[in-house]
């Protein structure tokens, strides 16, 4: 394919970029870039990633087991996980920084967010998924209907729980590379200010991103693996 | 169409929520300025009812973006299914693959795709396409993986081919989750291709990351409300699209 506008960046040029300091284009030629600055980006975008992951956890995750296991709110539980995929992510953000204000502590809360439909909606839909025959068996042996949950249900629902999770870390880790409009400096930030770490910061913070996101996903895909019951491993395979 | 979105919204309730966060810094200045220049605002109707038709091109772009993206994607993706459906091989690589490509965050995408396709619509699609593959893959096997065995060897007793039973039996009864499929992929792509103005390919996007809007909370939620109402919108033509389709699922008294 021939390129139509004249070559971005090189892909050598970006992973030099990510090591070794480079002379900015506006600061009057001071170093940008470079592994520590990078490092310190790539924590800042997983710190705000993972207190947001907690923060939907916390919010969706007891609600969702609830709801399943009571078989109420499919409206909520389904509905919600629908819309919430319909979300602009920029608007979110944007909303944030000009409404409530820039920071972490705003920025967190705002990406959880993002993360609750799809937690919510997996984790009812397991537990719904799980026979009913089964819960009934473990209500005879006379364990207590928290006991179900956490004992029978959400161990048969492991796998689509995770998937919720999954999904939801995707979307919040995503989304957090946009956090550097409201204030938060992640690896976003390479790439929206073009001006300050040039071409090659750009292509380097997309890199990094995309690193970052397959590694986090790569993690989730082998806690799910490590969370799933022996049982249900055999069934599958 | 959209030009008659701004008179829908509540006129009261707008002017309700525009008094928060008025400190006394702006008491004076609240009388004589128009909404948009006081901060704190959430909402300014006056300004929404002026400025309305700036959101109609946008959002056409948007459109295209979505639509050709989601056709791209749909046809890759039923493409990939149907040949993973005959060589039973290729389904963990296509799995990983298309996983992957969903896993990487859309704006990184965009950027990373820029040495090669340049700024503009065609990354943009080649991107939002990548991302609705894992979801119509994943649920065009699914659907083709539920037609029972039974239903097949029915077919296969009356005399249809593979390839027919394929196009006549096994694809009109995935439709379903195919287009379950679709639905989830096309929602998504409304609201990702929003982040498409970072490559300059258009779209809402444009009036959210543009110059000084991102602290204007009006034209953000103006343009986020487009974006949703837009991808109910597709979600419904969808369901609607699936209920003409499979007319023998009305049929059935579950």
């Amino acid at each position: 394919m021939i390129p139509v506008h004249p070559v971005f960046a090189s892909f050598s040029g970006a992973i030099e970029f990510i090591f070794t300091p480079q002379p900015s284009n506006v600061t009057g030629g001071k170093l940008v870039g470079g592994f520590t600055q990078s490092m310190e980006l790539l924590l800042t975008q997983l710190e705000v990633t993972l207190i947001a992951v907690v923060l939907a956890l916390i919010v969706a995750l007891p609600l969702g087991l609830y709801l399943g296991h009571r078989g109420i709110g499919e409206v909520l539980a389904i509905g919600l996980g629908n819309a919430g995929r319909a979300i602009p992510e920029l608007a979110v953000i944007a909303l944030v920084a000009s409404l409530i204000g820039v920071g972490l502590l705003t920025v967190a809360p705002a990406l959880a967010i993002l993360g609750i439909p799809p937690i919510l909606t997996n984790a009812y839909v397991g537990v719904r998924e799980v026979d009913r025959s089964t819960v009934d068996a473990a209500r005879g042996m006379g364990m207590t209907e928290l006991e179900i949950i956490r004992r029978v249900e959400l161990p048969l629902a492991i796998p689509t729980v995770m998937s919720g999770v999954r999904g939801a870390t995707i979307a919040i880790v995503a989304t957090a590379t946009i956090a550097p409009l409201a204030g938060v400096t992640t690896l976003g930030d390479y790439i929206i200010n073009e001006n300050v770490y040039g071409q090659n910061g750009v292509l380097a913070g997309a890199i990094l991103v995309a690193l970052l996101a397959i590694t986090l996903e790569g993690l989730l895909a082998l806690l799910q693996w490590r969370l799933t019951s022996d049982g249900l491993k055999l069934q599958t395979a | 169409m959209i030009g008659t979105l701004g008179s829908l919204l509540p006129a009261p309730l707008v002017a309700a929520v525009g008094q928060v966060g008025e400190g006394f810094f702006h008491e004076r200045s609240s009388d004589t300025l128009p909404c948009q220049a006081q901060p704190g605002h959430l909402f300014c109707f006056d300004w929404a009812r002026e400025h309305i038709d700036r959101f109609e091109k946008p959002a056409l772009q948007q459109l295209e973006l979505v639509v050709l993206s989601v056709l791209l994607g749909f046809v890759v993706a039923f493409a990939l299914a149907l040949i993973a459906h005959r060589k039973h091989w290729l389904r963990p690589p296509l799995l990983a693959v298309t996983g992957v490509l969903y896993t990487i965050p859309s704006i990184a995408f965009f950027f990373l795709l820029l040495p090669l396709t340049g700024f503009g619509r065609d990354t943009a699609i080649i991107v939002l396409a990548a991302y609705t593959l894992q979801i119509i893959y994943r649920n065009t096997m699914v659907g083709l993986a539920k037609v029972p065995a039974s239903v097949k060897d029915a077919a296969r007793g009356m005399g249809l081919t593979d390839r027919q039973i394929l196009w006549r039996v096994e694809i009109p009864l995935a439709t379903p989750e195919i287009i379950a499929g679709l639905r989830i992929a096309t929602v998504s792509t409304v609201a990702i291709a929003t982040l498409a103005v970072f490559i300059q390919a258009g779209g809402l996007g444009t009036q959210i990351y543009g110059s000084g809007n991102l602290t204007f909370p009006t034209v953000v939620i103006i343009a986020g409300a487009i974006g949703m109402l837009m991808a109910f919108a597709f979600d419904l033509m969808l369901l609607g699209v699936q209920r003409l389709t499979t007319p023998w699922r009305r049929a059935v008294v579950t």
